[in-house]
């Protein structure tokens, strides 16, 4: 499956010292106050960057074939579509709260 | 010659057969494919009772997980996963004793990995974090008004990922047990690329879990 049967090795210590340098960085990132938009965007972005470099160049994808790339990439794609599926589940309560009306606001009509 | 020109024009055009070598990666890219479809619906699902249950229905990660442990656990992955590639180098270049040492490393960091994952999971437990209940004392938040959706969670994913962690360990075993017997050379080596492939996989899946259930 490899595009010419690679013998060639990436530097797997520099991917090391990455890698290592993400993890120091992602639990620095939760020490201080930051909002909790700003600490997902930088921890997914750095989890999705670690996983990236896994995939890359300990798991060879950078030296196979493109198809199989395409391939491993679907599945996080359906993952990622699957939690914008969810999202209306996710605001359904608060939806809810502004469309329900609250009992004293009903107008009594059955006297007419 | 136009015979020789369709001949290059069918191999441009066409996949090459598989092998026995590219048959078993492939047969193993397609489980992890599946794999991390799971994976991801657990995570989603996570993420989804979590917002769902907004800021006072959910406890605080951080307040009862300890992140410095798992940080180290993290790190072990890490180093295992390159003691696993060092271990497939090795074998590509034909030295057999340097690829079962890497190996043996490999499952000396998943087996410390499962124990540190026991240790925290005793301690969770015995703090009062359950299938069906949250630890009563010791949150600093006061906001909480208590899921109980949190533990199980949070066991089901952490257990699901520690059965991948404990299914490659000896895999590794019997790949080793391979190794030392011989079975391997510079020429002969496909079986440990794929358990390579499901060992990296494994160590990408806890780097989603770290930042997914720990971190944020």
């Amino acid at each position: 499956m490899a595009q010419d049967g690679h013998t060639e090795h990436p530097k797997y210590m520099n991917i090391f010292w990455w890698l290592l340098g993400l993890t120091v960085a992602e639990v620095l990132v939760v020490i201080p106050d930051l909002p909790i938009a700003i600490k997902a965007i930088l921890l997914i972005g750095m989890a999705c960057s670690k996983a990236a470099l896994v995939a890359i160049y300990f798991m060879h994808l950078k030296f196979e074939r493109k198809t199989l790339s395409a391939i491993v990439i679907t599945p996080f794609l359906i993952c990622v579509f699957l939690v914008i599926m969810l999202m209306p589940d996710l605001t359904l309560d608060a939806r809810l709260d502004g469309i329900v009306k609250p009992a004293t606001e009903v107008v009594d009509t059955s006297s007419h | 010659m136009e015979h020789a020109t369709t001949l290059d024009h069918t191999e441009d055009v066409y996949e090459p057969s598989l092998t026995p070598d590219s048959l078993g990666k492939l047969g193993m890219w397609i489980f992890l494919v599946g794999d991390t479809m799971s994976f991801g619906a657990l995570l989603a699902a996570y993420a989804a009772l979590r917002a769902g249950a907004g800021v006072v229905g959910w406890v605080p990660p951080d307040e009862i997980l300890g992140i410095n442990l798992t940080a180290g656990m993290t790190f072990l992955l890490i180093c295992s996963s390159v003691t696993m590639v060092k271990a497939l180098e090795s074998i590509q270049n034909g030295n057999v004793s340097r690829m079962c040492l890497f190996l043996g490393l490999t499952i000396a960091g998943g087996l410390i990995f499962l124990g540190l994952q026991a240790y925290e999971w005793t301690h969770l437990i015995k703090h009062g974090l359950t299938l069906t209940g949250i630890p009563e004392h010791g949150l600093k938040s006061e906001t909480i008004s208590g899921s109980t959706l949190f533990g199980p969670t949070f066991y089901a994913i952490t257990g699901f990922h520690g059965l991948h962690v404990t299914g490659g360990v000896i895999y590794l075993i019997v790949i080793l047990i391979h190794g030392l017997r011989g079975r391997y050379t510079a020429e002969f080596n496909h079986e440990v690329e794929i358990v390579g492939l499901y060992w990296h996989f494994v160590d990408l899946i806890w780097i989603m879990v770290f930042t997914f259930i720990y971190l944020l």
